[in-house]
């Protein structure tokens, strides 16, 4: 079975704070068809979030599926607040980079 | 009045520049409002600790002039939330000083300048605690005890719609607030012109990032917002800029947990019966939002504490056996510390970058480090002095690492910098909190005055 890539499916994957202590990343379709080709390849849930960061599923504090703007959104505890001394990214903006490469199956 | 229309120029006004055309086209559709928050707290918390601004001096100005002189230009109210990127009392200070600056230099007709406070004291919110109320704790964080309240340097009160309202009811032509809520800088106006709470509060929601909004991505462009009685209408000024149903749908999950719900100081602003349409080329409609008030009128409080002094070093490796073998190499350095300074008293931080320097413990491809590495490495301590030498002992024995079968001997790193830097105190966000409170302008104290000529 062929599969392509969600940087190639998605019309934005992003990062970013949302509140001192947590990061929330958005992957938002175009088309209301691959949004739902997404949903049901079941390559982004909360298991496969887990898995790819290598988290507990206690560090995830919120998983939607947004359908008004055909999106997808998880956000994750932080394992100390933005800007402590040896954050890296204080805005959360770079922590997506895993989710582009994620295969999904073709419909 | 049948709708009220407010322009936003910027989603945080002073971290950079608005773009000044688009602005142009907002000020030229004629505007009931000008208005921008200037708040937020994804700076860290170093700018609320050393009570500075992140953002520079000329960019806050520059802002405040066009926001300013367009305003009094068309004789509608100018509002500004979160001054100075914390909303702390200094900076509050600081932007009536601007405007009054601003007036006097352009010798503006005088006008009423109102302005508000945030902060909260901590003997404030001891007796408040010690007379039973609980803080509560958002997002992870138990509730606040006192240890932590002695270990906090500055607390500031997120204002709600109140404040915004009790000085347009005086009649303020243009207002500074403390810390704020950013959609309420919006919604304050609708609702003081009679508009209902669901669509006030879904006006300041679309507005608040100025064009983050609109498509096609481009910061720092002019949106404008009309509220009427049943719809708010968002419309994309930059010519190159549209208000889609998927760019305004997109932007209500931006920066928050869940896309459906915001809440604000004495209620939440449900999303989840939204309907977008698309209304005009630049233009889209939302209907259905809905605004509950809140059983009990709770303040979120941000507050952050010092760590310590701190300073930067940095290093590069380029030895493919040293990259395999960095961790050794940075335990190495630890140690060296650690023989100096004992376990504690000191904080020391290594980021590589090339390995997973951005992710850290989140990134899937530690064990594929790159052909080179740079490590950044922060040293934290009581006093100057100390972070200094704790970072350069961390930093410069890197340099000293003995692996046991490098081919190098006369070094194991490069140095681009053969020195440590200095770097802002370390702090963290030690507050981020509720409070219940009885009157929803207590910890907002007003006042008035007036600037021009």
């Amino acid at each position: 079975m062929t599969t392509q890539k969600l940087s190639a499916l998605a019309k934005t994957i992003r990062s970013k704070n949302a509140g001192v202590n947590l990061i929330t990343f958005d992957i938002i379709f175009r088309e209301r068809e691959t949004y739902e080709r997404v949903k049901r390849s079941g390559v982004l849930t909360r298991e496969s979030v887990c898995k790819l960061y290598r988290i507990p599923p206690e560090r995830i504090a919120d998983f939607v599926e947004f359908d008004p703007a055909n999106a997808i959104k998880f956000t994750i505890y932080r394992l100390r607040p933005s800007g402590s001394p040896g954050d890296p990214d204080i805005f959360g903006a770079q922590q997506y980079a895993p989710l582009l490469d994620i295969e999904v199956p073709a419909a | 009045m049948n709708s009220l229309r407010i322009i936003c120029p910027n989603g945080h006004l002073g971290f950079a520049p608005i773009r000044v055309e688009s602005f142009r086209l907002g000020v030229a559709a004629r505007p009931d409002y000008i208005a921008a928050d200037s708040g937020s707290d994804d700076v860290g918390p170093v700018p609320l600790g050393t009570d500075t601004s992140t953002s520079p001096l000329a960019w806050q100005t520059h802002d405040l002039e066009h926001m300013l002189l367009a305003a009094r230009e068309l004789g509608v109210p100018m509002i500004i939330g979160s001054a100075g990127d914390t909303g702390a009392n200094s900076r509050v200070d600081l932007f009536v000083k601007i405007i009054r600056e601003l007036a006097a230099k352009h010798r503006l007709p005088r006008f009423k300048l109102g302005y508000f406070y945030s902060e909260v004291g901590r003997e404030d919110l001891r007796r408040r605690m010690r007379g039973g109320e609980t803080v509560v704790g958002l997002e992870g964080y138990a509730a606040l005890t006192e240890a932590e309240l002695d270990a906090t340097e500055r607390i500031v009160a997120m204002a709600g719609v109140h404040p915004f309202i009790a000085l347009l009811e005086q009649g303020a032509d243009v207002i500074i607030g403390g810390r704020s809520s950013d959609s309420c800088v919006f919604a304050a106006p609708a609702i003081h012109h009679g508009f209902p709470e669901d669509q006030a509060y879904y006006l300041g929601k679309v507005l608040e990032c100025a064009s983050f909004c609109a498509e096609p991505y481009g910061g720092k462009e002019t949106v404008l917002g009309a509220v009427a009685a049943d719809a708010v209408e968002v419309t994309a000024m930059h010519p190159g800029q549209r208000c889609t149903v998927a760019s305004v749908a997109g932007h209500a999950m931006y920066e928050r947990t869940n896309p459906y719900f915001e809440h604000v100081a004495g209620g939440t602003l449900d999303m989840s019966a939204c309907h977008y349409e698309q209304i005009a080329e630049k233009t889209t409609r939302i209907t259905g939002a809905k605004f509950g008030r809140a059983a009990e009128f709770r303040v979120k409080l941000e507050g952050a504490g010092k760590i310590g002094e701190r300073y930067v070093g940095m290093v590069g490796i380029r030895d493919p056996y040293t990259i395999a073998h960095v961790d050794d190499v940075i335990a190495w350095a630890r140690d060296k510390v650690k023989e100096r300074f004992g376990d504690t008293g000191y904080e020391l931080y290594y980021n590589v970058y090339g390995r997973d320097g951005v992710m850290g413990e989140l990134e899937p491809l530690r064990d594929q480090p790159s052909h080179e590495l740079c490590i950044l490495v922060q040293g934290v301590a009581p006093t100057a002095e100390m972070a200094e030498e704790v970072c350069i002992t961390g930093t410069r024995q890197m340099f000293y690492a003995r692996l046991p079968d490098v081919k190098g001997s006369a070094g194991g790193v490069a140095f681009a910098l053969d020195e440590v830097l200095r770097a802002s105190p370390a702090y963290r966000w030690t507050l981020n909190h509720t409070l219940r409170c009885d009157d929803p302008l207590e910890l907002f104290p007003t006042h008035m005055t007036t600037a021009g000529v």
